[in-house]
């Protein structure tokens, strides 16, 4: 009796688990699938947006400073980094991982190259 | 990705936003650098502290040598040399985006999209994409870099079938995308990359010297929608905000410059403008007038005794290097009792504001620095304007003559002065390959010679 106790303890447990494993197993594909294809809809909706706020922050900008937002915006757009960071993230040594390290270099130039340079152009504005 | 980090690139997603906002006026623009500098710190972190990225000594290996070469350079560069600068850094964001999409095609799980060989249509969709704005980012950008540092000859390189094969190679591309996204092919990808280096290539080429200001506007706006394609498939809002930031600046920038010319962004593509028209003015119609030609000493004579100045300065006053002696010559005229002030025409140079860099460059403070609109009334109220290194932007032609390469092209009005002073090398006509019949009005003095050279005799009249 006690025996047969057991092994539903034992079998309910294991059931849980199985539950446990569906349930991630399908979160992980509404993620891979159905969760990106969400993502394009949500994403190009942050697009649009940012697009408008892009146009109206830059029109802002003083004519006499659009050297400067060159060089800010030249450094921004490295934050393509992000997705270098990624790319060269795993401690494998595949070719991705390679790739993802060359990324990263040419992104860091790019960030440390794109601020310097509009710093000392905007140190160089100076009123009467 | 975890709710935090999701914070964290937003935090840093605002931030640029608020960087470029501080570019509204010199006052504030420092702080926006510094906000830009913070959201970009704040990305990299938090990427770092990603579960998923490990390898953190040969990150930090590429890191600092990349650091290393962009610092380096950035202190060192001269500021007339900025344009090729920053059109050497869009090469870089546009390989690197190339790159950073090759990753993920090798390795979607470090991406969380899918696994090799069975990665998600959309994925593949914008992994392309980017990948092809990327490439052709990548060598658009060396080209116009070789032009503008003179590597490559600044002339419209225009063949038979040009626009043809660009087409042809456009739809290339789109029939490998699609077949890319079929069957996941690494040939195809490669070929994709193969295929958009060379219609960035091609792109460029036939673009003349001085209409670059509207190409590194575009480059610029593409290497952010490079960043924008690279964040739909790491399904990541900050690039996609920074990317569309980038992009949407890049647009406006090249918009102002094409509007500056009087010319559709179009025409600008098509390119071959200026090479034909020059040619053709060369072996055509000779013109036998004559200029009036004066000397550093009459133009520092005359300026001593004016009471209003206005400068007018173009490329050819980069090339020369002449802002810091301009400057001292403006000084001098202001201790004399002028006033002198700068006029600067929206395609002045080689990228947008060139000029204001320059002149701020040699301590001209940026309140006698004007935009075209600002000041262009003022000139038939001025005694003097002083043309050093401009050409087109001051040809009366753009309102006159309406079979002008240049017709309808905005233009300062320095003919309204009382007396204006033409520095320039030669007679030669300048990009558009057009005439300006400035020279051969009365009230004009051409002062031959290299700007630097000249700024500096008139100092020396000045003086004595």
């Amino acid at each position: 009796m006690s025996e047969m106790s057991n092994q539903l303890e034992y079998l309910s447990y294991k059931a849980q688990q199985l539950a446990d494993e569906a349930s991630q197993l399908a979160s992980t594909v509404s993620e891979t699938t159905g969760g990106h294809s969400d993502f394009i809809i949500f994403g190009i909706t942050v697009l649009v947006l940012a697009c408008f706020v892009g146009y109206y922050v830059v029109w802002s900008v003083t004519p006499a400073l659009h050297s400067p937002l060159m060089g800010v915006t030249n450094a921004i757009s490295s934050v393509i980094i992000v997705g270098a960071l990624l790319a060269a993230g795993p401690i494998d040594g595949t070719v991705s991982k390679y790739f993802g390290l060359v990324a990263v270099g040419l992104a860091a130039v790019n960030i440390f190259g794109g601020f310097v340079v509009t710093n000392r152009m905007l140190s160089m504005f100076k009123k009467k | 990705m975890s709710n935090l980090s999701t914070v964290a690139y937003l935090i840093s997603s605002v931030l640029f936003i608020l960087s470029l906002r501080g570019l509204s006026h010199p006052t504030s623009a420092r702080k926006g650098n510094f906000l830009g500098i913070l959201g970009m710190a704040i990305a990299i972190g938090t990427t770092i502290a990603n579960p998923g990225v490990l390898s953190y000594k040969e990150i930090g290996i590429a890191f600092v040598i990349g650091g290393l070469i962009g610092s380096i350079i950035a202190v060192r560069i001269q500021m007339t040399a900025l344009p090729q600068l920053v059109a050497a850094f869009h090469s870089l964001v546009g390989l690197a985006a190339v790159f950073v999409a090759a990753s993920a095609y090798y390795n979607p799980a470090a991406f969380g999209i899918g696994n090799v060989g069975s990665i998600p249509m959309g994925s593949l969709i914008e992994m392309s994409i980017g990948t092809a704005i990327g490439a052709v980012t990548f060598t658009g950008s060396i080209i116009a870099f070789g032009k503008l540092q003179g590597f490559v000859s600044g002339n419209p390189l225009v063949f038979k079938g040009q626009h043809f094969l660009n087409l042809l190679l456009g739809l290339t591309i789109i029939g490998l995308i699609v077949k890319f996204c079929i069957d996941q092919n690494p040939e195809i990808f490669w070929l994709i990359v193969l295929a958009s280096f060379l219609i960035g290539v091609l792109l460029i080429v036939p673009i003349g010297g001085a209409d670059m200001p509207v190409i590194v506007s575009m480059l610029n706006s593409y290497s952010g929608w490079a960043a924008c394609g690279i964040g739909f498939t790491l399904s990541n809002n900050l690039l996609i905000i920074t990317g569309a930031l980038v992009g949407s600046s890049g647009a406006i920038l090249s918009y102002i410059m094409c509007k500056g010319m009087n010319r559709s962004f179009f025409n600008v593509l098509l390119g071959g403008f200026g090479g034909e028209q020059a040619a053709s003015s060369a072996g055509g119609v000779k013109d036998d007038r004559q200029a009036k030609q004066g000397n550093a000493a009459d133009a520092a004579f005359i300026m001593k005794n004016s009471k209003s100045i206005i400068i007018v300065p173009g490329y050819g006053m980069a090339v020369a290097q002449a802002q810091h002696a301009l400057r001292e010559m403006g000084d001098l005229l202001k201790a004399a009792g002028a006033q002198v002030r700068y006029a600067i025409h929206p395609v002045a140079g080689r990228m947008p504001g060139h000029m204001n860099v320059l002149l701020a460059e040699a301590n001209v403070p940026y309140d006698e620095v004007l935009e075209l609109d600002e000041i262009n009334r003022d000139f038939k109220e001025t005694d003097v304007a002083f043309v050093i290194g401009a050409n087109d932007v001051t040809n009366p032609a753009a309102k006159t003559d309406k079979t002008s390469a240049i017709y309808g092209m905005p233009i300062l009005d320095v003919e309204n002065a009382g007396q204006v002073f033409f520095v320039k090398r030669g007679m030669a006509s300048g990009y558009a390959g057009v005439q300006n019949e400035l020279f051969f009005k009365d009230n004009t003095l051409m002062l031959f010679g290299d700007a630097k050279k000249v700024c500096e005799d008139i100092i020396k009249g000045l003086e004595n």
